[in-house]
This record gives structure tokens, sequence and C-alpha cells, in this order.
């Protein structure tokens, strides 16, 4: 896709500092010397092309009473798609992808209790018939980089 | 922790907002607050470190972050803390945690390494190890997306 260089200075600006008054498409035009109506529709194109995935508050799950973990599961090759589509269906599960290991498909998810985390892998390993799922939940955090949208 | 009302205005503001003159507005009615007061509330939930951040999440590999990778790490135990630290401090390094091991899963430090290209990503994990000390490490490299998602809390 095409990016011009005032959509990459829009972009760089509404990640880290969307502005929170009453009109802030009107700020950031003013910020980039154009119009709030060209805002808006660059906000919305960019939206439709994919390259902006929400305009909203990014929150952070531990704050809100959630809890996370990282699991990785042994996928023979030719059941990919089925496993995935199961896995992907729990609306906890927020990344999931295929690396170069054995352990081949890795997910988080994220569930309001360990409890519901537990429940939930117990399900996925009885509806694939696979065994092999390891859960590494975080013992200690030294880095989440917090202006680098990766929500893992 | 929070109150039900709280939960709710968090369920409205990661709907995304509206492309409208005054997007707060909209999502104040919709609450039964004043805009003043939904701005105030967006303001507190960033100070209390509810929300990371208000604002775009994009795509990065879309932005020309194409490359990145799973650095894992085999650790001994006693010296996790000062190696997991110094790691971090990378400007490379995303993100940095120290998960259990497995029998057949021996690596107990977990970075995410970003780069242009892969092999940006394999120079900052020999950095990596070479300020360490530390040898047995794998990237991982991903070669499929299969989901990557907002969560929806409180639903």
């Amino acid at each position: 896709m095409l990016l011009d260089q005032l959509d990459k200075k829009l972009l760089n600006l509404i990640q880290s500092d969307f502005p929170i008054t009453a009109k802030p498409y009107q700020e950031l035009a003013e910020k980039l010397a154009t119009t709030e109506e060209d805002i808006i529709n660059r906000i919305g194109r960019l939206q439709e092309q994919g390259v902006i995935r929400r305009l909203g508050g990014i929150f952070d799950s531990r704050s809100l009473g959630y809890t996370g973990t990282l699991c990785a599961m042994k996928v023979p090759p030719e059941r990919i798609s089925e496993v995935a589509a199961v896995i992907n269906k729990y609306p906890g599960i927020t990344h999931n992808y295929l690396r170069e290991h054995n352990y081949n498909m890795w997910f988080t998810l994220l569930a309001d209790s360990e409890e519901n985390i537990s429940d939930i892998l117990n399900e996925i390993k009885t509806k694939t018939g696979i065994r092999q799922l390891i859960n590494l939940p975080a013992q200690n955090i030294f880095k989440i980089k917090v202006n680098f949208d990766t929500e893992v | 922790m929070l109150t039900e009302f709280e939960k709710q205005i968090v369920r409205e503001l990661q709907n995304g907002l509206p492309l409208v003159s005054r997007p707060y507005q909209v999502i104040a009615e919709r609450l039964g607050l004043s805009e003043e007061e939904l701005m105030n509330k967006i303001k507190e939930f960033l100070d209390r470190g509810l929300m990371r951040r208000f604002g775009a999440a994009v795509r990065h590999q879309d932005l020309g972050y194409v490359a990145n990778a799973m650095v894992v790490w085999e650790i001994p135990e006693d010296q996790i803390l000062i190696v997991g630290q110094k790691m971090a401090s990378f400007t490379e390094v995303s993100h940095c945690y120290q998960r259990p091991t497995y029998p057949d899963w021996p690596y107990n430090l977990f970075t995410m390494v970003h780069g242009q290209t892969k092999e940006e990503c394999l120079a900052a994990a020999k950095r990596l190890s070479e300020a360490t000390g530390m040898k047995k490490y794998k990237l991982m490299f991903s070669t499929a997306e299969l989901k990557k998602s907002s969560m929806k809390y409180f639903v």
C-alpha cells in the first residue's frame, strides 16, 4: 500500500499522542497543517487498508485483572488450518503464529482467571486430540516496550 | 478493582473511536456521561495504568518492521535475573520474559527482537549473546500469522 508523508506523520502522532480534547481530529489537523475532514478521511482509509488495526484504548490486561500466557503446540503440518480454526475461535486467543520448530504453533491466551486459562487449554487438547501443548506463563517480566503494539 | 460502570467504559473504549468531529461526545452519550467526564475518565485510566496508551494500534509489518524473531535462551537459573535485565536494556528487544521449562523445552528466557530484515535479527541476537556470554539460543522466525486481534475485555 502507498502511504504519503502526511499519512506517516499522522500515524506517528496518533500512536502516542492522540488528543483527548473535544475535537481531536481538528487538533491533529492544526498540527499537520490540513483540515479536520482530511484527517478523518485519512484515518478511515488507513483503517480500511488495515494499517490502523484499532483507534481507542490500548489496555493493560494485568491491570484490568486478566491473566495471560503463551502456549506452544506440536501440530502435524497437514492439520494446521483445522487446529488453528479450533484455537482461534476463543476470543481470549489474541495472537497465533507458526514458527520454525517442532513446537510450531505459538499462541497467546488471555482470560479473567488462571482457572479459565487451564479450562480452555484442556478443551483445546480434547477437541484437537493433541496433547503436546506447553503452557509458558511469564514468571518474570523484564521488558514490555509500551509504544510497540504487539500486545503479547 | 474496577466498578461495573468502569467496565462499561472499557467496553465502549475498546470498540474504537468514531470518525466524527466530536467522537468523545458520541461515546459519552452512550454511557450517560458528559463529554468532559468521559475525557477525564480516559485520563484517569491512563494515570491508573489500566490503559497503556490511548490512540492507534498499527500493523508494524506494514510499516517496514518486516522481520521479528522470538529468540529463546537457555540461561542458568542463578543468572537469569541479571541476564534478563541486561537483554531488556537493548533497544532491539521489545519484550523480555522468563518462562518455565519442560523436558522437551529447555529455553527459559524469551526475547522478541525486531528488525527490517532477518539478518538484522540474527545480528541483534548475536550482540545479546556476546554482551551476556550466553551461547545457547535459538531464533524462531514466524512463518505465518494465523490470528492477530485486540482482546475484548469484559464481554
